[in-house]
């Protein structure tokens, strides 16, 4: 038996207008086109999207988990940059 | 180097101790991985076996209603396999692979399937009954330690109560129906509650693997607690149709504030997993026969794409 799998498909959906494409999942399909339609069959069967976005797997670059600690701890002390750090005078308001 | 993967063992259980998921570039032990792919494989080999019996009414529903229904209940079962073959992909198996191994035999699926849809009322059994043990199976799945897996679950489970629902309508409709049809119904409820008992897999006693499954949160109740849950809530809508329970032993028992029942044939389930029931055979050629008959569908599908890719960029 040859080897006869179609690519990888990774399929993204906005479920309503507004919102951003989330990932749902993924499914194969031999070309962009098919992967559109199948990702309508497979992920939208109840309304769940009104847009699709299709990536062949292999285009997608990840960041690597076992970086993750210092890749995104440098975020971990900068707690001045959300507004809760600074203390606003009571008598200040629309702030 | 002993000592390292034994930490990274001890890490790996620590977090899902903590309810923290699974991703697939995480690391995990190779067993976790090995026995995620044979379970999740065998439940998407069971939502692609799962429509054959079903299917085989969609021509002769008795309604265009009934045959709209019953064509979106084995259209979303076609789409649970789809998910799950998914997530089972981004463990490192391939859909080929599945597909070889449940081709050849060589992977289950559930033992449920291998039983033949004789009636219409075998329609909504099916989905009263073996969507509904299915649903007690797979909602807890929804919090699963492997994400995608989890993930899948939570999509699945969204359309399975439609399952449920539409099958337990049939059977209403039957039950207030005419005579006949209600006979029906209870002879469809005597052939398929045992083998839907055994849905839920052999006694804890004979589940070895149970302990390390729920350790690792890929299982989340026991077999027995399973069955025992699914007795419990399945008597008092067998009551409500106006149907009888085949089993003598049923008994509600007061203080386990549950029903005592009978004990299923063991050794039928054993003969039908082994391949034997009286279905195995034909379940399995058909989808070896649908398989190969769309083999040159795919073929043609990868040649067009790749001519197509060609000629876009000659231009
Ligand atoms: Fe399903
Ligand atoms: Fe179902």
């Amino acid at each position: 038996m040859t080897q006869s799998e179609w690519p990888l498909w990774e399929v993204f959906i906005r479920s309503k207008q507004g919102l951003d494409h989330k990932h749902v999942g993924s499914l194969h399909a031999a070309d962009a086109t098919m992967a559109i339609q199948n990702a309508r069959d497979v992920y939208t069967r109840r309304l769940e999207g009104i847009s699709i976005w299709v990536v062949e797997s292999k285009h997608v670059h990840a960041s690597n988990p076992d970086d993750a600690e210092a890749f995104f701890d440098p975020a971990n002390d900068k707690v001045y940059r959300h507004p809760t750090f600074y203390d606003v005078p009571a008598s200040i308001k629309h702030m | 180097m002993e000592t390292v993967e034994i930490n990274l063992e001890e890490q790996f259980q620590a977090r899902i101790d903590a309810d923290i998921s699974i991703e697939p570039k995480d690391w995990m032990p190779d067993a976790y991985r090995k026995t995620l792919i044979r379970q999740i494989s065998q439940h998407a080999h069971s939502e692609l076996v799962g429509m054959l019996p079903e299917g085989n009414w969609i021509t002769r529903a008795p309604s265009l209603k009934r045959k709209s229904i019953l064509l979106s209940k084995v259209q979303d079962e076609a789409g649970h396999g789809l998910y799950l073959y998914s997530a089972a992909e981004t463990l490192g198996t391939t859909r080929d692979q599945m597909l070889a191994d449940l081709h050849s035999g060589k992977a289950k699926y559930s033992s449920i399937f291998n039983y033949p849809t004789l009636s219409w009322a075998d329609m909504g059994t099916v989905g009263w009954l073996v969507d509904g043990a299915a649903i007690l199976n797979q909602v807890p799945l929804c919090r699963t330690s492997y994400g995608p897996y989890a993930r899948a679950m939570v999509r699945v489970c969204k359309e399975e109560s439609f399952h449920q629902r539409q099958g337990f309508e049939i059977m209403q409709t039957l039950c207030e129906g005419t005579p006949v049809q209600k006979e029906m119904a209870q002879e469809a409820l005597n052939r398929w509650w045992w083998p839907t008992l055994m849905m839920f897999g052999p006694k804890d006693a004979d589940s070895p693997n149970t302990a390390q499954s729920m350790n690792w949160r890929i299982k989340r109740f026991t077999n027995d607690e399973l069955r025992q849950k699914f007795v419990d809530m399945m008597v008092p809508q067998a009551e409500f149709l106006g149907l009888t329970v085949p089993d003598p032993a049923l008994k509600w028992n007061e203080t386990k504030q549950g029903y005592d029942f009978g004990d299923v044939n063991w050794e039928e389930f054993w003969n039908v997993v082994k391949g034997n029931g009286m279905c195995n055979k034909d379940r399995l050629g058909a989808r070896v026969k649908a398989h190969e008959e769309g083999a040159w569908v795919r073929e043609a599908a990868l040649a067009h794409a790749k001519k197509r890719a060609e000629r876009a960029e000659a231009a």
